[in-house]
């Protein structure tokens, strides 16, 4: 990890300015991008965004169709993290659903749902350097399941920590689960964070402070959802994702759709 | 095709924001044959391969794309089985991620145009550790004749149109990315 000087006082300062330039934007009528590609308190950013505006395209046939996934591809156990071992992995258990909806609406069916996480500890099974926290024997991480007829998924896992991250002195990121989502058209793919509520490194956190809007830093924020709560076993948590981006509609309405 | 697009829709609710991927997709998004729409060396098989740079021309080792393809016919698949590949069903989708020294590689076939007139292309997704959020663009054939009636590639200057045309090489197809920089990427939005 490369050694650096700024605190988070340093970090702090960059996240309110540009917070504060954002706003000055919007109301000139031109809301920012989000999150923000070119945000330099999240200091790996600087060499890898884009410098030109992206270009409008008209999506053609391919782009208006999804990727196609089902049952033969995921085992349902896949949904439940806390099964890699021979024992139960340290943490507090918790079950994670919500449904996959479409800029209109309508469910996600049958689609894949990827996500990954840290431990309990914030320890992530990967090569790279991390900070030695323990590894759990019975915790991998890793997740996958298809959605249902109502676009729903479900995962039972455990509450990951916070984790340390070297992008300036006292670095940490929030809790979080990472998801990986495809939509009804290749155009809707997305790739996000789920966090948990009320979180008190949300403010110091430049990946989740690169939504300059408070409004949609709020909708990767997970609601504590006692009706998802398994007795005597789980806290339950619930969180919608919506994709958007053009895509095909039909001629005929799909069953269920009525 | 049993089910035609009639329009288009983009929706009016809120998009949820995406987020960066991360350093530590390594474990959990890679699987084995990802990479492979076909086995290798099959007949009719290309090799789809590159690198993927930063702005000061360093290559990116914690990157991942995504294509999303027509068959050799131009056929959209909607066969599942990306997943566990059986090595007989295309379904035109394949997930690579790039290795230490920046590279990464696809076995797949040539898309096909999906319509008269229409340009065959990958659709290709971009993630990476320090990208906040997905990029996304097209890799064209290089010399395809419906290139030069394509509405995206004719708006675009020359410089920016070579960023978007993949080279011939021996094996196939050599197409690379650069996040930034003077030979940037051309992507695209579809709003
Ligand atoms: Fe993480």
């Amino acid at each position: 990890m490369t050694a650096t000087t700024e605190t988070q006082a340093d970090l702090s300062a960059e996240i309110a300015k540009i917070e504060a330039d954002a706003e000055g934007q919007t109301q000139e009528g031109k809301p920012s991008r989000q999150p923000l590609l070119d945000y330099p308190p999240y200091r790996s950013s600087i060499l890898r965004h884009p410098t030109k505006d992206p270009r409008h395209a008209d999506p053609e046939t391919i782009e208006l169709w999804a990727p196609c996934f089902g049952h033969s591809d995921v085992d349902p156990l896949e949904a439940d993290l806390t099964i890699a071992g021979s024992n139960e992995p340290i943490g507090e258990r918790i079950t994670v659903s919500g449904r996959v909806l479409d800029g209109e609406g309508r469910p996600v069916r049958n689609q894949l749902v990827e996500i990954w996480q840290a431990n309990s500890a914030g320890r992530y099974v990967h090569k790279r350097e991390q900070h030695p926290a323990p590894l759990d024997p019975n915790f991998t991480g890793v997740g996958r399941c298809i959605t249902d007829a109502e676009g729903r998924y479900r995962f039972q896992t455990i509450k990951p920590g916070p984790y340390p991250w070297g992008n300036h002195i006292n670095a940490w990121r929030p809790a979080h689960i990472h998801f990986s989502l495809f939509g009804r058209a290749f155009t809707q793919r997305l790739i996000t964070q789920m966090y948990f509520p009320s979180d008190p490194l949300f403010a110091l956190d430049p990946i989740y402070q690169s939504i300059t809007s408070q409004k949609d830093r709020d909708a990767l924020v997970a609601r504590y959802d006692h009706d998802l709560s398994v007795p005597e076993y789980s806290m339950g948590y619930s969180w919608d994702i919506v994709v958007t981006g053009p895509s095909r509609t039909w001629t005929e309405p799909e069953e269920g759709d009525l | 095709m049993s089910t035609i697009p009639t329009q288009i829709a983009s929706g009016s609710a809120s998009a949820t924001p995406g987020q960066t991927i991360g350093p530590f997709f390594g474990y959990a998004l890679p699987y084995e044959g990802d990479a492979d729409l076909v086995p290798p060396g099959s007949p009719g098989s290309i090799r789809l391969h590159g690198w993927v740079y930063d702005g000061a021309g360093n290559p990116i080792p914690d990157a991942l794309l995504e294509i999303w393809q027509t068959d050799a016919d131009g056929n959209v698949p909607q066969a599942e089985g990306s997943l566990h590949r059986d090595g007989w069903t295309f379904t035109g989708w394949g997930r690579a991620g790039t290795d230490l020294h920046g590279h990464y590689s696809f076995s797949t076939v040539l898309p096909g145009a999906a319509g008269e007139g229409r340009v065959p292309f990958f659709a290709l997704t971009v993630f990476a550790r320090g990208l906040l959020d997905k990029l996304q663009t097209r890799i064209y054939l290089p010399e395809h004749p419906a290139n030069a009636g394509d509405p995206l590639l004719v708006s675009l200057s020359e410089d920016e149109r070579a960023t978007l045309v993949a080279t011939a090489d021996a094996t196939g197809l050599r197409f690379d990315i650069h996040l930034q920089g003077d030979r940037e990427t051309t992507f695209l939005n579809y709003g």
